[in-house]
Parts: C-alpha cells; structure tokens; sequence
C-alpha cells in the first residue's frame, strides 16, 4: 500500500516535466477506446483517452480542495490570503507590482471626495501653480482699470498673457529667490503684492486730483474763450483731447461687451399665441371703454415725455407725435389679419378721423360725445361665452351680419381652451347653440341666409377644434328631426318636408364633415333622412317640390364624389318629370310612391299656357320658395315651373354621369327615358336641349352585360406529404412514445449516469482522503521513529562516553 | 254594472260643483217621488231638464232619472205587461195603483226615448251619461221585466231597448267611435255582446238595404268599431260575466253557449261584409281579419267570396288579402288557383313603400318557403324582387336581399341566378321581360342579378355590405328575415348615432366659406340665398 502511491507520485512527476504532446505520443499513456462498430458520421471525442494525465488532473484538484478542507476541519478561524496575484505563478512579478499599485490607487481614490482634486498634486500652467494665479489675478482686478492709461504693468500683463507673464515673473522671482534667500513664502509673496498695488493706487489717486485740478482750470479758461469762437462743437475737442486708446485694448474690451450667443425667443406655442391674442383683444377692448367714457387717451400719453434709450438727448424731435407708435393702431392692424377686412377698415378710418383733430389739444364737448358714440358702435373686442342660447341671441341681436360673424370669432378667439379650464366645454356649447341659431335665422320669415353664410367658416373652425362635441351636436340635430317626422309617419302615413332650417343643417352637415365615408356617424344618418324625406313626404304644392328640388340636390353633392347610388333620388327626379306630362294616360313607366300615376296634385308642373316658355329664361331658385311662395298669376308659376323643370333635369343629367357605371343602369334610368322621349317632348329650346342630351347619353351606354359569376377564389392547396419530423433524444430507445415520456425518460436516464457519477467521485474522495490520511500516520511514525533513534543513539554515545571515561579512569 | 255605476257619481259629481243647486232640487225631487205618490207630478219637471240645453242641468237630470226609474223597477212600481194607451188608462177600468203604474210606465218610456235621442247629441258627456242610464235600465229590466211571463219562460232580457240603443249608436251621421269604446265594457258582458251581435245584424240588413247597395262611409265605420270591438271568449269556462241571470241565458239559447256565440258573431260579419265597402274599411277588415274573425267563425271557408274579391281589387287591399287567404289555404285546405301567379303580379314597387310591407314579406316568406316550388317560379320572383330592389328604400332593401338570398339558398338551381360560369365571357342583354305578367314565360332564368351588383354601390353601408355578398358563394345557413322586418328608417338611423365611442370623427377638410359651396356646387348653381 505504501509503495504504489509513492510511485504514483513519481510517475505524476515525471510527467509533469512532460508537454502534452510528449504524452500523448507516448504509446504507454494512451488507452484507446475500442469502438464495437463503426457509425458513419458519427464522431467520437473520446476514442483516445489519457488515463495518468487525468489522475494526476484530478488528484491535483482533490489536493486543493478537499485536502484544504481536512486540513482546516475543527479549526475555527483561517487565513486567507488576498494578495493579489500572490498564488498566481503566471504572472509576472512586475505585473504583480503594477496591478497591486493600482488597486491601491484607486481604493485611496474612490474614498475620497471625488470633487476634490488631488491637495499633493498641484495643477500648473508652465510650472506656475494655478492656485498662485488665480490669487494673483484677484489682486489685479481689484485696481481700477479705468484709470490706468496704456501703461503695461506686470498685473496687466498677467491677466493678458496668463501663464507667459508668470512664467517670466517666477524666472525672475527664481533668480532673486537663488540670489537671496530661497523660495519666499507665499503669504509673503501676497503681501508684497498688495503692498505694491496699494502704493501704485495711491499714486494714481494723486495723479488724477491734479489731471482734474488741471481740467478744471482749462474748463474755466475755455469758457472765458467760448464767447470769442464761434463754431466748435466741445465734442470733437473732448474727442481729441483723450487719449487714443490702444487698439489692442478696445478690441479686448470689445470683446469683453461683445453680444455673446443669448437664448433667442423661442417658438410661440399656439397657447401662447392665444394668450397673446386675447391680451391684444382685451388691451383693445379696455381701451375701447376708456374711450367710451370720454378720457382722451393721447392727452395722457403727451404730458410725460418718454425719452428713448438712443435719445441723444440734442433736443431733436422727428415729428410732433407719431401716431403710429400708439398701441391700439398697432393691434387694430394686425388683428385685421383674423376678423374682417371692411368693419376693421371703418373703425381705423373712425380712428383716423379721432385723431386727426388732436392737435387742437382739447375737444369741444360735442367732439367728446360723438367719439363716445363711436366708441359704443364699435364692437367690444373680447365676448364672454354665452351660457345659454338665449345669451348668445341677447349678444348677437341687432348686429350686421357681418359684426355677428366678428362677434362670433372675438368671442372665440377670447375663450380659447388653452386659456383656462372651462373654455373648451363653453366652446363646444357656443357650437351647439350657433347651430341653433342657424336654425333660427333659416325658419324666420324672410330667412337670413345671408347671416347664415356669414357664420359658416365660424362654424367650421369651433367644428374643426372640437370634432367629437360638433359630431355630438349635428348628430342630436339630426335625430330628433328624424324622430319627429318618424312619429309623423307612423300617425299619418306621410309627412311634410323638412323645413328650410333642416335642409341648411343638411347642407351644413355637408360642409363640416365627409360625404364620401362609408360609413360616418353623421352624414350616413343625414343620407337617410333625406332618403326618409324623398320618399315618405307627398308633393302637394310648387313649395313642397322646391324643397324635394333641394333636397335632391343635397343627395346628388352627398353622393357626388362616392358616387354611391341613391335609388330614391331617381324615384323623386321620375316623379317630378311625371308631374310635368299633360296627358297621363297610357303611362309607359311606374311611378313609386310619393308620387301617384293620377290624383289631385299630379298636374303640378303641367304649364298652363305653353306661351310662357318664351318668355322663360333661366334663375336660380331662392332657397326661401322652399317655405313660401306666392306667385298669383298663372305666367309667374310658369315660370317657377319651368325652372323647376330645368333644374330637375340638370340634376337628372348629373345623375346619368354619376351612375353610368352601375351595370343596371339602362333599368335605373328606363323610366326616365321613357318619360322624356314619349311624354315630354314638347318643351322650350333650353330644356329641350337638355332633355335630349339625356335621353342621348341614356341609350349611347351599352345594354349588354356578361352574365354574373362568383368572385375568383384563390385554389385550395394540395395536401402535401412532408414527413413528420420528430426529434430524437437517445438512440435505440423507445420512439414511439409521446413527447413527455421522451422527456421523463432522457431525464432519468441522465440522473442515472449523474448518480453514478456522483458515487465515482465521492468513492475517489474517500480513497484520496484515505490514503492522505494513511500518509500522515506514517509520516507522524517516522518521524517518531527517527526521534527515538535519535535519543536513542544519543543516550548510547552518552553511555559509551561514560563507560569510555570509567574505563579511563580504571 | 258596478264600474257604470261609479261612473255615473263621479260625472254628477263633477256637475254638482256648478249646478249645485239644480241638482239639489232634483235629487230633492226624485225623493219625494219615491216618498209618496202624491208627489208624482213632479217627474214632470225632471223630464223637462232632461231636455235642457245647459249640459250640466242634463247630465244631473239624467242621473236623477236613473236614479228614480231604477227605483221604481226595483219596487215593480212601473205596469207590467202590454201598455195602454195613457187614455185608455184613465178610462178603463184599472184601481188607482194600475192608473198610476201606468203613468209612470209612460214616463219611462218617455224618458228611454229622450235618452235614446241624446245618444246623438253634439256633447260628449251627454252621450255616455245616457248611454250608461240606459243600461243601467237594461240591467233593471232584464232583473224586473217589464213583461208578463208566461210561468215556463224564466227568462227574458231587453232585446228591445238594446236594438234601440244599437240602432243610435250606429249612426249614419256622426262618427261614434269614442262613445263606442265606451260602450265596449258592456261588452263584455256575455248576454249583452249576444244579444249585441245580433242587433247589429238586423241593423246593418236594414240599413244597407234601404241604401241599396251603395257605400256609407261613416255609418260602416261605426259598424265596423263596434263590430271590431267586440272581443270573443276563447273557451265555455270563460263565460261567467253576465248582465242578467246566467242560466236563464244558457237556457234561452238552448245550446252551447260557445257554438252559439260563434254563429251569431259569424252572422253579423258575414251580414256586414256582403256588401260594398270603402277601400279604406278594406284595409281595416282585412288586418284584424286573421286574428280576431277568422278564429271565431265557426266556418271560415264561408269568408272565401269576401277574400278573393278583396285579392282581385289589387294595391295594398292584395296584400292583406293574403293575409286571410293563406290562413284559408294553409288551415283549411283552399284551393287558390292561379295563386303564385297573381302573388308574383302583386310585386310592384309600391310593395316596398306601403305600411303592411312588414306582413306581405312575412307571408311571402311562407309563401315560398316549399321546396315543392318550379325552379323558374322562384327565379321569376328573385329576378323581379331585385329589380324591383332598385327603387326601394334602405329599410325595404335590407329585407329584399336577404330574401333573395334565402330563395336561392332553398332551390339551389337557382344559382345561376348569380353564378353562371358558363356564360361569362360573351355579354349580353338581360332577357328578363319585366311586363310579362306569366311568371313562367319571363325568361328569369337565363338573366343574372345585376341589379344587385349594382346594389353594391348603394349609399347605406349595411346594404352595400348585403349586396356584396354575392360575390362569393352563399352560406348554407339562411338568413332570419324576421328581425329585420320591422326596422324602420330611425332604428337604422339610430345605428348611427347612438354608437357607444368614436374613437375620432373624421372631418371635412376642404375648408367651407360659404354656405353654397362644395360637393360639386349642385346646390349653388340652382339656388341662391333668399
């Protein structure tokens, strides 16, 4: 037992010495690992393996770790032993010296405050100590600059050239220091300084008194001698007396002053601008009001005379006033970009007219009431947001409509959402309520459609800052017409056409939101109530037929770019044409309801005398015929009819182009045909015209269609036979089993081999510690054996000395 | 009896506030009249009031009458039997009771009379106050009846005054509806709906006789409400409300009471319908005519004269016509020739726009329901449906193609209808022939629906969406047309507007200036502001 590990142990030796190469060539160290067969492909790590040199690996770790472990079992307290690199072989002592310096350098440093520079290391410029310098420089600026005059001192120099000065001074300092006594302390070096400087100010103090004294004395002399020159401005004589700067001085003082890159004005946010505009409104409102009780604004401003900054302060004055610096002008002109043009150009030239006899300086008492009333017709410039309808009625009532359009705006401008909280919710109810009162200008008698044009770009922008609340509004609008007139419907059957107000909200509808959506939560709900109304509401009277007229003329721009269809706008525009034909027998086409084949109003648009379609030429309708119309002689309906007439086929022509690619189109318009080449024939030139081009563009389209078939579907794919892949674990075993048990079983597997791993070592642990222990006992028994033969040996040459000595002494 | 009742105080009531005082002095009257005879004279006054012209003064006179007369019932204080005549009383030999039982007696009469003629008076109050004395005398009498009865006949209920009564209430004049909803709680009385019924049978044969024929618009409308508002009982055990002894009732008709009601209410119809009726009362007859006459009847096949001419007249009157005949047909084994032929000639665009569109589609939906049906019969109707989808409303489209689409998915023959492979290449013109009223000889089956590929461009979203989805083969699952049938224009506006959030309303964004502008300019080209 004892003899095997020591050989071992030499073995372990003798290969150390040996590079890997050597060992592995070394056919006494390889075993090679028979294979049983060959797989192709396959490649194997461990056909060879090196059994000693992985003993000796593994001995070597066991050495250092479980051989530390025993030694340091029962012992409480250890060494440990954290020098850097000290158990490092590889590394080279210098290395290790560097590295053990650096650590150090940082651990110091990263303790201390990292603001604080180094106190050891001083910073220098050209050897001079920053610090120094930086004290030396206080010490020169506390001089008054001003007075010294072109002199280069060494201060000056210092704070010109910085280091260079220095550089030279502590030459020189060096070289006193060298002669004299070494190195002064800096305290001293202070001292001295200030020292110096103190006795140079003083001597300037001194200097200055006599320059003055000695200028007050030429004062004196020149204005004896003034009265004798005629012509000299003292300035050129100042001028010249100065002394001339030096150059180099005035471009180091102008740079000094030089602008340096200051932050500009930055970019107005839109909520600045508002405020900005609001402020404006009410700067100009509150003046408005000054205005109105009479003060006189210029009177003010002229009594305190303003000095510019550049005034040169000669006396000189450009001009009596300029009024053009006078606030209110300005803003009045500016805000002319957002209001309208004509009302702000009647109040500057009202302006104009109120300042232009400001020079009498005082106004006669009738001048003052009159600017007073000037003052009161003009608008105020800021509105407070009505809070009902009948607020906002109370604040538009008896203005142009011009001014209510300005009213509207101002009133917006200054109720800006961004300018406080609620503004955006009283906005959107001032949206509300204008709609309304759109609907109340449109169902007055006359209507004020011109007001109502006025306001619609008002109308547009609160709809474009608030789509949500807007759609809200026209969709409630929208609604409860729909509501009524179902209600209508279900009591009667029928209804009456919606009424001038609801067909400009239709129109208005239009104009703030898209026609051409698919789908919109407004203009789809609008679309079908004119739909509802084209078909539910009988044509009774010229007016009734005006507002369908109107009607269809909404649908033809709701559709106009979608090109949708809308069948009962054919249906209406069949009717109408029907009410026209005279001779209502042997009818070639159906009339769809509202309109009836024959009845009490089905003569509507039969002229009464074909006289009058001479006479006829063509009008715009007004939008108001929608409402009332009272035409009393025959002639004039005539000519209502007439244009009745002329606009149902204008729209019918727009029609035919709309839906010439719909491919029922000769069905749609069949009657429409019919009705126009057999029964109205007989017409004036104008729709003759038209008719005819109608009918053209009618039949010019083709009749003939391919017949329908199912939209082309992408061909279904083949099934294809890709093999199902399946990934393999562990070869030879079960394959056949599901995924899980694939898995339950390479993971058994593995605790298997670990385990037994995991029993190999810990036996080769045990054997080492062992065998470590073996070899402790026998070394403690040699040694015990060898100091037993030590004393041993020694109690015999002891024993031998003293029988040697007995024997002597025998 | 007892809602009439209360009624009654409540509308004196409500007089006694202004004519206090006269209704004092009456109600004063009346008592002492039912005090003592000697009294009697005065009910002379009351029928004065009665004739006033001041309504409050009538409507108390009217309650004091009720008052006193069902009194004098209830004593049997008024003669019984055949009435002498009110001179005869006082010559003839009768006791001073007689004498003064048949004055009142006379005064009853009189008093029926002028009551009887307040049923047409101009003032509402007044109708109903004397419709509700009068039966409150028809319950009194049919408790005391005022004739003699024979000792076997237990029973006797006041034919005559309720004939008189009906005979007012159907008045040629004056439209009587409101008085007759009134009248309907009486009706539910079993004995008064029968003997009801009847009257008005013998009402109506006298009437329409003597006008020979020709319509009376506002005398049939009063028929037909009264007649409308009659409500049948559904079963024997159902009838317990009477007005007068119950079996007294089921004896006098000697039958069950059920059978009898049905032939009586059968009678009355039948009486009624024979002759000429106003389009209008058409339509009224013929929407309640499958669920509150035709189950009551007890042969309905005797309906069959009234319905097809109904069905020949054409238009809207067609269309509920149908309603009848399918339950004839379907229920009771009619044979209709001819009939998918006039149901195909029914289809016209105002189909789409009439208000019993709803029914029409419901029944055609079980019309066409049966598999047994010809290919071309089918395809006639889709192909005609969908040419006809071109002038309809949104609402109307959104039942028409699913319709289609259903007619298709049941006869699969029909597909070519909307797929026809074979023909694809070459066009042609659509050979449907839309006047040819033989739905056989229309040639639908060689067109293609194009109409609803031009649907696809309607301008309502839910119906382009339908119209698309001929694009594609159809599901096999039909659609239920059922919900979509009573959509009206507002429910699909509402879809709308009542959407829970808009993530962000999309915004015109050409900037509007002026009112006429935009969208092609249409409406600023032809009208202008004024």
């Amino acid at each position: 037992m004892g003899k095997a590990p020591k050989k071992r142990s030499l073995a372990d030796k003798v290969r150390k010495t040996k590079t890997t190469s050597e060992i592995k060539n070394n056919p006494f160290e390889v075993k090679i690992n028979r294979k049983k067969f060959d797989v192709l492909g396959r490649k194997s790590k461990h056909d060879v393996g090196l059994p000693g040199v992985s003993r000796s690996k593994a001995v070597n770790k066991r050495k250092e770790t479980l051989l530390k472990e025993y030694k340091q079992k029962n012992r409480c307290s250890k060494f440990i032993d954290r020098r850097f690199g000290e158990y490092d072989t590889k590394m080279a002592p210098e290395d290790k010296i560097l590295q053990r310096f650096t650590m150090e350098r940082q651990r110091v440093h990263e303790k201390k405050d990292v603001y604080n520079l180094n106190e050891e290391e001083e910073l220098t410029h050209y050897g001079q100590s920053l610090a120094e310098m930086e004290k030396f420089n206080d010490v020169v600026n506390s001089d008054d600059e001003s007075e010294e005059k072109g002199l280069l001192s060494a201060e000056l120099t210092a704070s010109h050239f910085g280091g260079g000065g220095g550089l030279l001074r502590k030459k020189a300092l060096g070289e006193e220091e060298e002669g004299g006594q070494r190195a002064k302390s800096r305290q001293e070096l202070i001292e001295e300084l200030i020292q110096k400087s103190k006795q140079e100010k003083r001597e300037r103090q001194v200097q200055r008194e006599e320059a003055q004294e000695l200028t007050e004395k030429l004062d004196q002399d020149w204005k004896n001698i003034q009265s004798l020159m005629v012509k000299k401005t003292p300035k050129a004589d100042k001028q010249e007396e100065k002394p001339k700067l030096e150059e180099y001085d005035m471009m180091v003082r102008e740079l000094g002053f030089e602008m340096k890159a200051q932050p500009s004005e930055k970019m107005k946010t839109p909520e600045e601008l508002a405020k900005e505009e609001r402020e404006k409104l009410q700067k100009l409102e509150a003046d408005r009001l000054r205005r109105m009780m009479g003060e006189e604004v210029v009177e003010g401003a002229q009594s305190q005379i303003h000095f510019s900054a550049d005034d040169l302060n000669d006396g000189f004055v450009l001009d009596k006033h300029d009024k053009k610096t006078l606030a209110y002008q300005e803003g009045s002109g500016e805000d002319d970009g957002h209001s309208d043009l004509e009302s702000e150009q009647e109040s500057e030239n009202e302006e104009e007219e109120e300042a232009s006899p400001k020079p009498k300086k005082t106004l006669s008492k009738e001048e003052v009431k009159a600017q007073q009333e000037a003052a009161k017709a003009e608008l105020p410039y800021t509105f407070a947001a009505p809070e009902s309808y009948n607020d906002l009625k109370d604040m538009l009532r008896g203005h142009t409509s011009d001014n209510q359009r300005l009213i509207v705006a101002r009133t917006q401008k200054s109720n800006h959402p961004s300018l406080a909280v609620g503004n955006k919710l009283k906005l959107q109810k001032l949206f509300g309520f204008l709609l309304e009162y759109i609907g109340e200008l449109a169902t007055r008698s006359p209507p004020e459609l011109s007001t109502i044009d006025k306001l619609i770009p008002e109308v547009y922008a609160l709809c474009q800052m608030f789509p949500d609340a807007a759609c809200k509004a026209m969709q409630s609008i929208l609604g409860d017409a729909a509501h009524s007139m179902e209600e209508t419907l279900e009591v009667k059957g029928h209804a009456a056409f919606p009424t001038l107000d609801m067909l400009i909200y239709l129109k208005v509808t239009a104009l703030l939101f898209p026609t051409s959506d698919f789908r919109h939560p407004v203009t789809t709900p609008a679309l079908l109530f004119i739909s509802q109304a084209l078909t539910k509401c009988p044509v009774r009277s010229l007016q009734d037929l005006t507002s369908g007229l109107v009607l269809c003329s909404l649908g033809v721009e709701y559709v106009s770019f979608s090109k949708r269809f809308l069948p009962e706008l054919i249906n209406f525009l069949v009717g109408t044409l029907h009410l026209a034909v005279q001779d209502k027998a042997s009818l070639g086409y159906i009339v769809v309801p509202p309109f009836r084949a024959s009845g009490k109003y089905s003569d509507l648009l039969v002229l009464s005398s074909s006289e009058s379609c001479r006479s006829w030429s063509k009008k715009s309708l007004p939008l108001s015929a929608t409402q009332q119309l009272d035409l009393e002689n025959n002639p004039d309906r005539d000519t209502h009819r007439l244009t009745c007439l002329s606009t149902c086929l204008d729209l019918v022509k727009r029609c035919c182009l709309l839906y010439k690619d719909l491919p029922s189109f000769t069905h749609i318009f069949q009657p429409i045909r019919t009705l126009l080449s057999k029964h109205l024939s007989t017409q004036t030139l104008p729709l003759q015209e038209l008719s005819s081009e109608i009918v053209e563009a009618i039949s010019s389209m083709p009749v003939t269609q391919s017949a329908l078939v199912f939209d082309k579907r992408k061909p279904i794919p083949l099934k294809l036979l890709t093999p199902k892949i399946v990934e393999v674990l562990d070869y030879g075993k079960k394959r056949g089993s599901t995924r899980e048990e694939r898995e339950k079983e390479r993971l058994k597997h593995k605790y298997k081999r670990e385990f037994k791993g995991a029993l190999r070592e810990i036996r080769k642990d045990s054997r080492f510690l062992a065998r470590e222990k073996l070899n402790e006992v026998m070394n403690r028994d040699a040694e015990r054996k060898r100091k037993v033969k030590e004393l041993m040996g020694s109690l015999a040459t002891q024993e031998g000395e003293w029988k040697s000595l007995k024997r002597k002494k025998k | 009896m007892a809602p009439a009742k209360k009624r009654n105080v409540s509308s004196v009531k409500t007089a006694e506030k202004s004519a206090k005082k006269a209704k004092v002095d009456l109600s004063k009257t009346v008592e002492r009249i039912l005090e003592s005879r000697k009294h009697a004279n005065d009910v002379f006054d009351i029928l004065e009031s009665l004739q006033a012209e001041q309504e409050k003064e009538v409507i108390s006179a009217v309650a004091a009458c009720s008052e006193l007369f069902c009194a004098l019932l209830e004593r049997k204080e008024l003669f019984l039997g055949k009435l002498p005549g009110e001179e005869d009383a006082l010559s003839g030999g009768y006791s001073a009771e007689d004498k003064y039982r048949i004055f009142m007696r006379h005064r009853y009469t009189s008093c029926v009379e002028i009551l009887l003629e307040h049923l047409s008076h101009e003032q509402y109050d007044i109708k109903e106050s004397a419709m509700c004395c009068l039966m409150k005398f028809a319950a009194g009498e049919g408790l005391h009846p005022l004739e003699d009865l024979d000792w076997s006949e237990h029973y006797s209920f006041p034919r005559e005054l309720i004939q008189a009564l009906v005979d007012n209430l159907l008045s040629k004049a004056t439209d009587n509806s409101l008085l007759i909803s009134r009248f309907q709680e009486f009706l539910e009385m079993e004995d008064v709906r029968y003997y009801v019924m009847s009257s008005i049978r013998d009402n109506v044969g006298k009437v329409m006789d003597k006008s020979k024929g020709a319509v009376v618009p506002v005398y049939q409308n009063n028929v037909f409400t009264l007649m409308s508002s009659i409500s049948m009982p559904n079963q024997e055990s159902e009838l317990t409300n009477f007005m007068v002894k119950q079996e007294g009732f089921l004896n006098a008709i000697r039958s069950s009471a059920t059978q009898e009601h049905k032939r009586v209410f059968e009678r009355m119809w039948l009486g009624f319908l024979k002759y000429k009726l106003p389009n209008s009362m058409y339509k009224k007859v013929l929407v309640i005519l499958h669920d509150s006459i035709l189950p009551y009847m007890s042969k309905p096949t005797l309906m069959i004269d009234f319905l097809t001419a109904a069905y020949e007249i054409g238009g809207a009157i067609s269309l509920l016509a149908l309603n009848g005949l399918f339950v004839l047909i379907h229920q009771h084994n009619l044979d209709y020739p001819d009939f998918y032929k006039k149901l195909y000639n029914l289809l016209e665009p105002s189909v789409f726009h009439v208000k019993y569109r709803a029914r029409f589609f419901h029944l055609a939906n079980v019309f066409l329901s049966s598999s047994h049906l010809p290919v071309y019969l089918v395809a006639a109707f889709a192909k005609r449906l969908a040419r006809l989808a071109l002038t309809a409303p949104p609402t109307a489209l959104l039942i028409v193609l699913p319709f289609i689409y259903n007619l298709i998915r049941r006869h699969p023959s029909c597909r070519v209808l909307i797929h026809k492979p074979s023909a694809e290449d070459e066009p042609f013109e659509d050979p449907y022939l839309t006047d040819e009223e033989d739905p056989a000889q229309c040639r639908a089956l060689e067109s293609s629906l194009w109409e609803i590929k031009s649907l696809q461009k309607h301008y309502h979203p839910d119906v382009a969406k339908a119209a698309l989805l001929i694009n594609t083969p159809l599901s096999e699952q039909e659609d239920d047309i059922s919900e979509t049938l009573e959509v009206t224009t507002y429910e699909l506006m509402e879809k709308d507007l009542k959407q829970p959030e808009i993530k962000s309303v999309p915004l015109e964004f050409e900037t509007a200036t002026r009112l006429l502008k935009g969208g092609g300019d249409v409406l600023g080209q032809h009208f202008c502001l004024a």
